[in-house]
């Protein structure tokens, strides 16, 4: 019976216990510990913040809230390109003068170096030999077309301005030109050289008024002898920048 | 105190009114004013000034200045020099050099791609102009080549020949391999097939003009200049696939200035 009665009491005893162990936060003095644990852990976060504050960078006292303009960047135009015309005189050695008709193409590499194909044609007069025998014609008229084309660089020196009345100013230059080339003249086509300067006026930008004056020179056996043949041309033209 | 300059102010007095004969051929010339549609670069000068010339190049006279903080609207280019309107209308030129100093309206640099040595390594296209002697004969023409790798490309030459006894035109298309693209000067074979026409020169009697095909073997080298501009020089030898029992053989030299993009 005091068996009974004691494992009773010890069962009672073992439940309170365990029970206080789960009702603990009804004892006030439970609540002062509770508060000097949260004070420790508030004391260890605020000490970690405060290290997290050394290393990081400081709070941004003004907020710009600005949008970075995004531009578009336009293409630059490139007016490197100068196509013109030109009409002139050509001296063909042998034949008398004639007018020679001419286009160019130039592309401005550098502002001192440039490339220029150019071509032209021109129409023979007669030789001496046919004008004094009377009817003897060597050439055919096809053959007497003097047709020249050449590949040349160019090298820009002596810029300038020309200065018309007080209030306008033209930018102008030399130039002086070299190329390789062909001539197309009395039924052959024959290797030419060809050289020659230039005066150039801008009445704006993009019109160009030239004065040049070349020599073109090729071989030929026609007239006899296999001999160099100078060929001097003088023309006025207009070219447009493109 | 220095004397007035004369060049200073007729800048922007300069006016194509007096050009009034020409009206007609302004008016048939559609360029004209372009650039008042287009939209404008405009930069902003960071040096204390920018100078601006009266032309296109560096000997013509500084005629203007633009101020640090002041901005240009980039008109058009014309080699290395820009055509340029400041704020107050006046227009005048800038070189590249002053202008890669000035900075856009968002704050970011001035660029301009003016081709270097990276660019002359690795490119799409590359034009050249040449001259030079084939099999004895006075030559010259033009090529293109398209870069199928940096080492590897494809070309196109056409040319005119041009000697005492024959003339003649010759179109090549081949292949080729440059071995070191990186150096300045950097060797290169050459390998490809083409066709000749050519034009016996005769004035007595009345010349037969004939096409043969041709092929070729070569090698050469390429040496780099400034900018996008490089020398080109090769030797070839060339097969010319006659309608006799034996095949003609000529040899081509020749050399050109050639740009890349």
């Amino acid at each position: 019976m005091e068996n009974r009665l004691r494992i009773l009491l010890l069962a009672s005893v073992v439940t309170m216990t365990t029970g206080c162990a789960t009702m603990h936060r009804l004892w006030p003095w439970h609540h002062h510990v509770d508060a000097q644990a949260a004070a420790q852990k508030a004391d260890a976060e605020a000490d970690a913040a405060a290290a997290a504050a050394d290393t990081a960078p400081p709070p941004t006292v003004i907020d710009p809230q600005v949008v970075r303009r995004k531009i578009k960047v336009p293409k630059i135009k490139a007016k490197d390109i100068e196509l013109g015309a030109n009409f002139g005189e050509i001296s063909i050695e042998s034949y008398t003068a004639a007018p020679v008709w001419g286009v160019t193409g130039d592309y401005h590499i550098t502002e001192d170096v440039f490339f220029e194909a150019a071509g032209g044609r021109a129409v023979a007069g007669q030789t001496s030999f046919e004008t004094l025998s009377g009817n003897i014609q060597l050439l055919t008229e096809a053959e007497r077309q003097f047709t020249y084309y050449n590949l040349s660089i160019g090298y820009n020196f002596l810029p300038g301005e020309i200065f018309l009345g007080p209030t306008h100013a033209l930018t102008s230059g030399f130039y002086l030109l070299g190329g390789l080339g062909a001539v197309k003249f009395e039924g052959n086509s024959t290797f030419a050289v060809n050289y020659g300067a230039g005066f150039r006026v801008l009445p704006t930008d993009w019109l160009v008024i030239r004065i040049e004056a070349q020599d073109i020179l090729f071989k030929s056996d026609f007239l006899g002898t296999n001999r160099l043949r100078n060929n001097l041309t003088a023309h006025i033209g207009a070219s447009v920048y493109f | 105190m220095l004397a007035p300059s004369t060049t200073t102010t007729h800048l922007q007095r300069r006016s194509i009114n007096w050009l009034g004969p020409f009206t007609l051929l302004l008016l048939a010339l559609p360029l004209v004013d372009q650039a008042a549609q287009r939209e404008l670069l405009q930069l902003f000068v960071t040096e204390p000034y920018l100078e601006l010339h009266t032309g296109p190049g560096r000997g013509y006279p500084v005629s203007q200045v633009v101020a640090r903080g002041d901005s240009v609207d980039v008109l058009f280019r014309r080699t290395e020099w820009y055509k340029v309107r400041t704020e107050r209308g006046v227009e005048g030129w800038a070189s590249e050099d002053s202008l890669l100093h000035a900075m856009l309206a968002d704050g970011s640099a001035f660029k301009v791609d003016r081709g270097n040595r990276d660019g002359y390594r690795s490119h799409h296209w590359e034009g050249a102009v040449m001259a030079g002697d084939y099999g004895g004969a006075s030559e010259f023409g033009g090529l293109a080549t398209y870069s199928l790798t940096d080492n590897l490309k494809a070309e196109l030459y056409g040319a005119q020949y041009l000697g005492n006894v024959y003339n003649g035109y010759i179109l090549d298309l081949g292949l080729d391999h440059v071995f070191m693209p990186e150096w300045r000067v950097s060797p290169f074979v050459t390998l490809g097939t083409g066709v000749e026409r050519v034009e016996p020169r005769t004035t007595l009697v009345r010349p037969i003009n004939q096409n043969y095909q041709t092929a070729y073997v070569g090698l050469g080298a390429r040496f780099y200049l400034v900018r996008r501009f490089f020398v080109r020089a090769e030797y070839r030898s060339h097969t010319v696939f006659t309608n006799t029992d034996l095949n003609e053989v000529k040899t081509e030299w020749k050399i050109g200035f050639a740009f890349f993009y």
